[in-house]
């Protein structure tokens, strides 16, 4: 399969990348690591008259250290997400949900943000973002703007990116000694999520044991867009790690939500297959 | 139409090409590299797995203008001399393959997989290789090539192995 024709371009600065995209509106499309995008124009579901490489902008990859926050830039590829010793240490759920992201050969192509900005429901990203806070930057035109996670994820491959704009980097707050774990069903190894639970959790240990003092869990594919287990969340603070106290915790984590039915699964299977999942990932990120 | 400049198996490259070309079109039919194949055409299966800049992509999922500048290898640049390369050698000998047809894109994510981890465990060489799919189903064999390529495994022990389960 081969994709339709279109005309290629490929700035080295952020700036050539917003004005070509200015000068062709929707005509256009960015390209990232091209992943998701190169078997969609193959399949042609979707054939822009302008292709716009963000691939030679340099300025763009990579992970630092912002004092309370990590920055990922949208063009840092898996791989090196995966690696970073930064995110490792401060978002430790990203490294988590990133080591189980497609393949090898996927990883090694693939970027951060263009994942994101893909902003497909059964995307291992979304959901340990969500449960972060990730703040996403965006560029324009008229300049830079900053979106939190709850209203980047809009609905269907839909984000808060508007036409003319490109995510350029996300912002992490620092979360380090948290526990983490991203419990995901497949049916083949490789492929997207049939639902997966991005967890969190911070265990205080005193002399009456250990309990979670605080907790976040982001849902994969249940719904339009990545969720959180907010009940659950609550639920868990002040609760020893413990399988009776999580499993307790973990039963009200399909609330809220609207999974999708299809060949994988019904939309109940997923309800219960979502409280499952959220009990193993947490008692995971506790060490349990 | 493009102007790019790819190093492939050691030559470079000078080419104008359609900018929806993909790189394992550009491999096979403008280079002539016909051991890298398409397989899936869909990103799924890894057949037509090369080396872009030193890690393994999926070159049906890649457009050859992305890889200007680039170095590619390829399956067909692992010999020397008339020698083959040590994964290659590996697959010969303890019969990783049935059909063939993914061998060229098992064989370079092999190599890039003992090129991140020398010594994989057998689980981790199974989950190092799960972007590549074996119609004829014979993991089996791979992952014995790939621990014999590794120095963990000799393929005469494991010929003994299979004959004394």
């Amino acid at each position: 399969m081969i994709p339709a024709q279109f005309d290629y371009l490929a700035p080295s600065t952020l700036e050539d990348a917003l004005a070509a995209l200015a000068e062709h509106g929707d005509d256009a499309k960015i390209i990232a690591g091209g992943q998701s995008l190169l078997p969609v124009l193959r399949m042609r579901l979707n054939a822009p008259e302008l292709v716009i490489d963000l691939g030679k902008i340099e300025a763009l990859r990579g992970v630092r250290d912002d004092g309370d926050a990590i920055v990922i830039g949208a063009m840092t590829r898996h791989i090196d997400v995966l690696n970073d010793p930064l995110v490792k240490e401060n978002a430790f759920v990203i490294t988590k949900a990133v080591e189980q992201l497609a393949d090898p050969q996927v990883r090694h192509r693939g970027t951060f943000g263009g994942a994101l900005a893909h902003a497909d429901p059964a995307g291992d990203l979304g959901a340990p973002c969500l449960a972060l806070d990730a703040q996403f930057v965006i560029a324009g035109p008229g300049g830079e703007r900053t979106v939190e996670a709850v209203d980047f994820f809009v609905d269907l491959f839909a984000t808060a990116i508007e036409e003319g704009e490109i995510l350029t980097e996300v912002r992490i707050p620092k979360r380090a000694g948290w526990g983490a774990h991203y419990e995901k069903f497949v049916r083949v190894a490789h492929q997207w999520p049939i639902v997966a639970v991005a967890a969190a959790v911070k265990v205080a240990h005193t002399d009456a044991g250990a309990t979670i003092s605080e907790a976040r869990v982001g849902l994969t594919n249940m719904g339009s867009t990545p969720l959180r287990a907010r009940s659950v969340e609550q639920a868990l603070i002040g609760q020893p790690p413990t399988d009776a106290a999580v499993r307790q915790a973990a039963a009200s984590a399909a609330e809220g939500t609207n999974p999708p039915s299809d060949l994988n699964g019904d939309a109940d299977y997923r309800r219960h297959l979502v409280t499952v999942l959220t009990r193993r990932a947490v008692l995971a990120a506790a060490g349990a | 139409m493009t102007r790019i400049s790819v190093t492939v198996d050691g030559a470079t490259y000078a080419d104008d090409v359609e900018p929806r070309m993909l790189l394992v079109h550009f491999l096979r039919e403008r280079l002539g590299k016909t051991g890298t194949v398409v397989g899936c055409d869909t990103s799924n299966c890894g057949a037509c797995t090369v080396h872009l800049d030193g890690r393994s992509v999926k070159s049906c999922n890649v457009l050859a203008v992305q890889a200007d500048g680039s170095e590619v290898t390829t399956i067909e640049g692992l010999a020397h001399d008339g020698e083959l390369h040590p994964m290659q050698a590996a697959f010969h000998e303890c019969h990783a393959l049935q059909c063939g047809y993914c061998t060229p894109g098992m064989i370079m994510q092999s190599i890039d997989l003992l090129n991140e981890n020398p010594t994989p465990t057998e689980e981790e060489i199974r989950s190092g290789l799960e972007g590549n799919l074996c119609r004829c189903t014979g993991y089996h064999n791979i992952v014995r090539a790939v621990q014999t390529a590794s120095g963990q495994q000799t393929s005469a022990s494991a010929t003994l192995e299979e004959t004394a389960s």
